[in-house]
C-alpha cells in the first residue's frame, strides 16, 4: 500500500491508484470534463488531455493531471489552492474560447458537464476570444443529431464506440485546431455502421451528439382531431422517468406516467409490455420449434435494433440465427394498426402510434421499409419528460392511472424486459411450461440476471436443459457472435442487448454517466415489478389469450408470421 | 488508378500480407499505399482498413493528421516544402512562394495541366538542414530561393531523360 496526503488528508491506496481515484476515496471532489468511467461497459475514457483536473504536487513546480497520474510514496497533494483553481478555471475559459455561447437554446442546457463546470468554477466573462470551429451540422439520421462545432475532443463518443461497441463510427480527423470527431471520409452518420444505439449520445459532456427530437411532430398529431393517437410506453421507461423530476433511480412511476400521457392528450394509453408478453409466446414457440426441428441454434434474440442492424453489418453470413420474431415495439404496431384499430372501429389511416422508447435505435427501426411504419413516431424518455414539462405537469401531484384495457395488460416475465437478462428469462418462463405443461417452480430465473457483460447458464425444463448466453454491449455481443461463426457455440438460445446493461441503460435514458449505481437501480425497480406482478408468466396474461383466441390463432400461425414476424437484410 | 487497378491493390495486398505483424502497421501500409496510387483515395482506405482489420474511421483520422498523406491525385512532379518552425524561421515561406510564381500556380493545389503539385507540409525531421524540400522523393536542403529555378529545370530534365 502506498501513503499518501491529499489536502492534508492521509490515504492509504493501492500502487497503481490514480489520484483522482484517491481523492474520491477521501470524498474530495476534483472537477474532470475528459475522463469519463464507463463503469457498466468496464471501460474508462481517460486521455489526460482537457487539463482540467490538475492538482499541485508539493514540491514540484508543474502542476500534474489527476485522472492519469498515478500514486507514489509520500507525494502530498493540494487540489484546491488558489494556483490549482486559477490553473482549472483558465482551462475552462480557453475551452469557452470557441464553444457556442448558444447555451439557452441548446439540447443540453442545464444538462451540459461543460455549462456546469464553467458555472463551478464561477466563470462569468468570455476572457478570451478564439476563432470559432465551423463544421456542419449532420441531421442525416433519424437518431441522433451531430454538431461539430459543440465538441470539446474529449473522445468519450470514439472510447464509447471504438472500445465498448466495436462499431469504429468515430475518430478524431484533422489536426492541431482544425481536429475535430468525425466519421470516416465525413460522411454523414445515416451512410456509415452506426447502430444507432446513442451510447455516445449518452456519454457526450456537450450538446455535440444529440437525440433527434420528434416532440413537435407528436405535438402536431395530438392536435390533429381526425386522428386517433395511440401511445405504448417500453418497459425501462417506468423506471427511470422519475429521475427528470429529481426522484430516485428506479423509482417506479407506471401509475403517474400513465395519467401524465392522458393530461398530454394521448386517445389511448397502452403497455409495450403487452407486446412484450406477445413477443415471449411467439418467441418462445420458435425457440422450441428450431429445437425440436433441428432449425438453427442458437437462436438470437432479436427485440433490439441496434444490435440487429449491428449483425446486419458486421455477420451477415449469420442473418439466420436472430429471432424472426419482431420487436415488441414493432408488434405493438403491426397489432395496433390491425386487431385494435377493429375493436376501437377506427380507420388504421386515422391512427398514429407513438411509443415511448429508452432507446435512440427505435427511431430508426420505426422507419425500416420492410416494418411498414407501423410505428409512427419514437420519443425517448427525455423527450416525453420535456413535453411534461413544456405542458406544466406536476409530475409528483399527478394520480396512478392504469393502462386502457385490450394492449394494456402484461405479466411480471414483460417488465424486465428492460434489463439484461430479462428477455431470455421471460422466455425460458413460458418455454418450460411449453415442454413440461406447466410453470416452472421458481419463476425467478436468477441464473440469468446480473451485471456482468457477458453471462451465461442453464435451465432445466423437466428432463430437458436450456443452455443460455447473454451479452449486453455490442462488443460482447461480437465475441458471441464470433464463436457462433466459428461454430464454437453451444447455446440454445442467446440473449443479446446493445447498450451495456440493457435497455434501463439505453441512450434515450434520463442521463446516466454508465454508472452502475443507477443502472443496478433501474433494474431493481423492473425486477419488483415483476415479483409484485399477479401473473409472471406471458402465457397467462389474458389480453393474450383473447388475441390469439380472437385474432391470431396461435403462436407461429400463418397470420402470426405474417404480422409479428419479420427479415433481416445484408447492409 | 484505372486500368492498372487491381494490379495496384495486388501490390498494397503482397506487402501488407508480408509484415510480420498487422498491429501498428497502419503508418507504413499508407506510405506503401501512396507509393503505389500516388495519392490515398476513399477505396484505398477502406481497403486498409479491411486488411488490417480496423475501422475505417482510424485510418481516414491518421491519414488526415499527417499532411505528407493525400487523397486527392497529385501532378507528375510532387514538391513538398517544409513548414516545420525550424525551415519556416529561415525562409520556408520565401521558397514556397517562389515555386508558386515561378510555377504560376498557388500552393497546396495540383496545377491545372497536371504537371506539377506544390505542398507546405508539417516538419519532415531534417531540422539541420533547413530549410528543406523534397521533389519527387529527392531532397534538397539549406536552400536560398534563387536555387528553386535550378531546380525546376533538373526536375524536368530527369523527367525527359526517364
Amino acid at each position: 500500500m502506498i501513503n499518501i496526503k491529499i489536502n492534508n488528508l492521509a490515504v492509504q491506496v493501492e500502487p497503481g491508484t490514480t489520484i483522482l481515484q484517491a481523492a474520491r476515496k477521501l470524498g474530495i471532489n476534483i472537477p474532470t470534463l475528459c475522463y469519463f468511467n464507463m463503469e457498466s461497459a468496464g471501460c474508462e475514457n481517460a486521455p489526460g488531455s482537457c487539463r482540467v483536473c490538475m492538482v499541485e504536487l508539493e514540491g514540484r513546480a508543474n502542476l500534474l493531471p489527476a485522472c492519469v497520474s498515478t500514486v507514489w510514496e509520500g507525494m502530498s497533494i493540494h487540489t484546491n489552492t488558489p494556483r490549482a483553481i486559477k490553473t482549472r478555471r483558465t482551462v475552462v475559459e480557453l475551452f469557452l474560447s470557441n464553444h457556442p455561447k448558444d447555451c439557452l437554446v441548446c439540447d443540453r442546457n442545464k444538462n451540459c458537464e461543460l455549462q456546469t463546470l464553467a458555472a463551478d468554477l464561477g466563470i462569468r466573462e468570455s476572457k478570451f476570444d478564439g476563432k470559432m470551429a465551423r463544421h456542419e451540422k449532420d441531421t442525416s439520421s433519424l437518431s441522433l443529431m451531430r454538431d461539430p462545432e459543440k465538441c470539446i475532443l474529449c473522445r468519450r463518443c470514439e472510447t464509447m464506440c471504438n472500445d465498448v461497441q466495436t462499431v469504429g463510427v468515430y475518430s478524431a480527423v484533422h489536426r492541431s485546431l482544425e481536429t475535430v470527431v468525425s466519421t470516416a471520409f465525413n460522411e454523414p452518420v445515416a451512410d456509415t455502421t452506426c447502430t444507432f444505439c446513442g451510447q455516445c449520445v449518452s456519454v457526450c459532456p456537450t450538446g455535440a451528439l444529440i437525440q433527434a427530437n420528434n416532440t413537435e411532430d407528436v405535438w402536431a398529431a395530438l392536435a390533429d382531431p381526425t386522428k386517433t393517437v395511440v401511445v405504448q410506453t417500453a418497459p425501462a421507461i417506468r423506471v427511470a422517468l422519475g429521475e427528470e423530476f429529481g426522484m430516485a433511480p428506479g423509482t417506479i412511476v407506471t401509475g403517474k406516467m400513465i395519467a401524465g400521457l392522458r393530461r398530454l392528450g394521448f386517445n389511448h394509453v397502452y403497455d409495450t409490455n403487452f407486446a412484450a408478453d406477445l413477443t415471449v409466446m411467439e418467441e418462445a414457440h420458435e425457440l422450441l420449434d428450431r429445437i425440436n426441428n433441428g432449425g438453427r441454434l442458437p437462436m438470437l434474440t432479436s427485440c433490439c435494433p441496434a444490435w440487429v442492424k449491428f449483425i446486419e453489418h458486421q455477420f451477415p453470413s449469420l442473418l439466420d440465427v436472430p429471432s424472426t420474431c419482431k420487436s415488441p415495439m414493432e408488434m405493438f404496431g403491426s397489432i395496433a394498426k390491425t386487431y385494435l384499430a377493429q375493436k376501437l372501429n377506427v380507420n388504421p389511416k386515422d391512427m398514429v402510434v407513438v411509443s415511448i422508447m429508452p432507446c435512440l435505435a427505435k427511431k430508426y427501426e420505426a422507419a425500416r421499409d420492410e416494418l411498414g411504419g407501423n410505428t409512427d413516431y419514437v420519443l425517448t424518455t427525455r423527450e416525453l419528460a420535456a413535453m411534461f414539462r413544456e405542458a406544466g405537469l406536476n409530475f409528483h401531484a399527478l394520480p396512478d392511472e392504469n393502462f386502457d384495457p385490450l394492449m394494456g395488460e402484461s405479466t411480471g416475465a414483460a417488465v424486465i424486459f428492460g434489463t439484461t437478462g430479462g428477455v431470455i428469462e421471460a422466455t425460458a418462463r413460458t418455454a418450460v411450461y411449453a415442454l413440461t405443461g406447466k410453470n416452472p417452480e421458481n419463476v425467478e430465473f436468477t441464473q440469468l440476471r446480473g451485471t456482468d457483460n457477458i453471462r451465461e447458464a442453464t435451465v432445466k425444463a423437466g428432463d430437458a436443459e436450456l443452455k443460455i448466453g447473454i451479452a449486453n454491449g455490442l462488443g460482447s455481443a461480437r465475441k458471441m457472435l464470433e464463436a457462433i461463426r466459428d461454430g464454437k457455440s453451444e447455446y440454445h438460445a442467446i440473449e443479446i442487448m446493445a447498450c451495456p446493461g440493457g435497455c434501463v441503460a439505453g441512450g434515450g435514458q434520463p442521463y446516466h454517466g454508465n454508472a452502475q449505481s443507477i443502472i443496478k437501480e433501474r433494474a431493481a425497480g423492473l425486477y419488483s415489478s415483476d415479483k409484485n406482478a399477479p401473473k409472471r408468466c406471458a402465457h397467462e396474461n389474458a389480453e393474450i389469450k383473447k388475441l390469439y383466441d380472437e385474432f391470431l390463432e396461435k403462436p407461429g400461425s400463418q397470420k402470426a408470421h405474417d404480422l409479428l414476424h419479420t427479415k433481416y437484410v445484408k447492409r | 488508378m484505372e486500368k492498372n487497378e487491381k494490379a495496384l491493390f495486388a501490390e498494397l495486398d503482397s506487402y501488407i500480407d508480408s509484415l510480420p505483424s498487422k498491429q501498428g502497421a497502419l503508418i507504413s501500409v499508407l506510405h506503401k499505399a501512396q507509393d503505389i496510387f500516388g495519392f490515398i483515395p476513399k477505396e484505398v482506405q477502406a481497403h486498409v482498413a479491411d486488411k488490417l482489420d480496423i475501422p475505417a474511421s482510424k485510418v481516414y483520422g491518421v491519414l488526415t493528421f499527417y499532411s505528407f498523406f493525400t487523397m486527392t491525385k497529385k501532378g507528375d512532379n510532387r514538391v513538398n516544402v517544409c513548414m516545420g518552425t525550424a525551415c519556416f524561421v529561415r525562409g520556408a515561406d520565401k521558397i514556397l512562394e517562389k515555386f508558386e510564381r515561378d510555377l504560376n500556380m498557388k500552393a497546396n493545389t495540383t496545377r491545372e495541366d497536371g504537371l506539377w503539385s506544390v505542398d507546405g507540409l508539417r516538419c519532415i525531421g531534417a531540422c539541420g538542414l533547413a530549410p528543406i524540400i523534397t521533389v519527387n522523393g529527392k531532397s534538397y536542403g539549406r536552400l536560398v530561393v534563387d536555387d528553386v529555378p535550378g531546380i525546376i529545370e533538373e526536375t524536368l530534365a530527369a523527367k525527359e531523360a526517364k
